[in-house]
């Protein structure tokens, strides 16, 4: 009925409008990397993949790679873990204060992250340590903590806690409870923490500009570095790996945890 | 219930010390430092005096660049509400069996990295861009318009960075009305329209605002879109910041500019907070 008033039909126009307007970018990035020519924008030239052969050959790029992909995975496992941890304190127990300590966990996404970059490094310049791998780590950290105590709090509440109580009555301790109970029912949260952690951290380019050295550059400051030419088609295809590999991992996580929880 | 009060606290205090000590002691040392002098050598000096702040609102030219700050923000938000509101009635209103693949498709864009998405508007309003090309094949212009490096590409390069949160704010809490009120309404004999009004569209309004809210942030603290697509003329705050520490390694005057911006920001979240709550914000993003 409503899908054939005119209102709707405006409606799905204005929205297609919108995506085209969000899409077309990322699809030009994607198409422009396989253009052969060396300098300008359009018209395509052919189809190429000698940007692509040109990157992987270029050994600073499969530095960054490197880097980014370290930096992702253990900014991921730090902050999910001690996000996890938080978590369990918040929807668990009762504490004087816990209003205020949950507003000050979440307040990084509330600062600006210009701000949250110079601050950190700052601290770092008057303790005299140098820049370091480090730094990109905790930094990140403190980026992605927020949206993982986010995720994890709303789904542990939505735990019964009498599952955890049914296996405290049948003899279970609490680490045997978490590691039965708890957990289990926690993964799909502690996952979605993970990957999204995995995702910011991989892509972020704001604070990361501040944080990062020569030794220490991610993808995402790499293409900054290249930028500063012009754009070219080496840009592009970096674009274009970046963009497959930070779009299908979550895809192929989404659909692995749906394969896996309906096997179960 | 037992007496376990170490408990929550043995929990939280991994977190509580990474925030703490990477968060809120950094930001003390900001509005410490801001109070430091410059030496002419370049070393810093520690002292208690109010000359980069007094440096910032000594002319127009630091003030201009906050108040354009805040303009392109204003703007930015209104484009996103403008923009952003549709789309997210139609995710929520679609009953197509993609409905699944719609709701991908607001989480997408936040996987694509922010300087993929800014830097692509070169190849999109370039000399030789999508556009350009597009009208000099058709004929309609026999030399390329030059589009980029103004307020406008700016503004491009920020929609494409702010509209999702925009949008999935809202979709969030559309998707959190109680859609028996909307049949309700509709029993009642109120049209679609009427029933969108009077009932959807007030229902919606806190994930908007928090959405305005969102974006404002955002806006504020980002200098990539002006650094990467505007000219000489459209630094905001952040690119100040940015130069002044990354550039000529001012500190002091970097801090005082940190504290001027996000002692703003903290007057309007504060604000905010006041009159309408923080937490449909936190709600939203928790929608992944």
């Amino acid at each position: 009925m409503k899908s054939f008033s005119p209102g709707w039909t405006l409606i799905k126009l204005y929205t297609i409008l919108v995506y085209l307007f969000l899409f077309t970018p990322i699809v030009v990035v994607i198409v422009l990397a396989f253009n052969p020519k060396q300098f300008g924008i359009f018209p395509m030239e052919g189809v190429s993949l000698r940007w692509f052969i040109k990157l992987a050959h270029n050994s600073s790029i499969i530095d960054a790679f490197k880097n980014s992909l370290i930096l992702g995975a253990l900014t991921a496992l730090v902050s999910t873990t001690i996000g996890i941890l938080a978590s369990l304190a918040f929807i668990r127990f009762e504490f004087p204060g816990k209003n205020t300590i949950n507003t000050m966990l979440l307040a990084p996404i509330m600062i600006p992250e210009v701000v949250l970059g110079v601050a950190l490094l700052l601290f770092l310049r008057f303790l005299q340590m140098p820049k370091s791998f480090a730094l990109l780590v905790v930094g990140h950290v403190v980026l992605t903590l927020p949206y993982v105590l986010l995720i994890v709090q709303a789904r542990l509440g939505g735990i019964r806690k009498d599952y955890e109580e049914a296996a405290k009555c049948l003899g279970a301790n609490p680490f045997q409870t978490f590691r039965e109970v708890t957990f289990p029912l926690l993964l799909p949260a502690v996952l979605a923490g993970a990957l999204f952690s995995f995702t910011i951290s991989f892509d972020d380019i704001t604070a990361t500009l501040f944080w990062a050295s020569a030794q220490n550059q991610t993808v995402p400051v790499k293409i900054f570095s290249m930028l500063r030419n012009s754009i070219s088609p080496e840009i592009n295809a970096l674009g274009a790996v970046m963009i497959v590999l930070t779009v299908a991992t979550p895809l192929l996580a989404g659909y692995l945890s749906r394969k896996f929880s309906k096997e179960k | 219930m037992k007496s376990v009060k170490w408990k929550p606290w043995a929990l939280l205090a991994p977190s509580i010390s990474a925030v703490f000590f990477l968060l809120i002691i950094p930001v003390c040392f900001i509005v410490v430092y801001s109070f430091w002098l410059r030496a002419p050598s370049g070393a810093d000096i520690p002292a208690f005096q109010f000359g980069n702040y007094a440096k910032f609102f000594a002319d127009f030219f630091y003030p201009e660049i906050l108040l354009r700050t805040l303009r392109i923000a204003f703007e930015s938000v209104i484009i996103c509400v403008v923009m952003g509101y549709i789309p997210a009635y139609f995710f929520y209103r679609s009953e197509s069996r993609f409905k699944q693949v719609f709701l991908l498709l607001i989480m997408l864009p936040f996987w694509v990295s922010f300087i993929i998405r800014t830097m692509s508007w070169i190849n999109i309003m370039g000399d030789s861009g999508l556009i350009n090309h597009f009208l000099l094949k058709i004929g309609l212009i026999q030399a390329p318009i030059p589009m980029l490096y103004n307020e406008f590409s700016v503004l491009m390069g920020l929609l494409m960075y702010l509209l999702p949160f925009m949008m999935l704010n809202i979709y969030v809490s559309l998707e959190g009305i109680d859609k028996s009120l909307l049949e309700a309404a509709r029993c009642m004999g109120c049209t679609e329209w009427q029933a969108f009004r009077e009932v959807t569209l007030p229902l919606s309004l806190p994930g908007v605002s928090a959405g305005c809210l969102l974006v404002f942030v955002l806006t504020a603290g980002t200098y990539l879109p002006p650094m990467i697509l505007g000219g000489p003329g459209d630094d905001m705050i952040a690119n100040l910041i940015y130069k002044r520490v990354v550039g000529t390694l001012d500190w002091p005057f970097g801090s005082a500019i940190s504290v001027i911006l996000l002692s703003l920001l903290f007057v309007i979240v504060w604000t905010y907070n006041r009159y309408l709550g923080i937490n449909q914000i936190f709600k939203s993003l928790q929608g992944k």
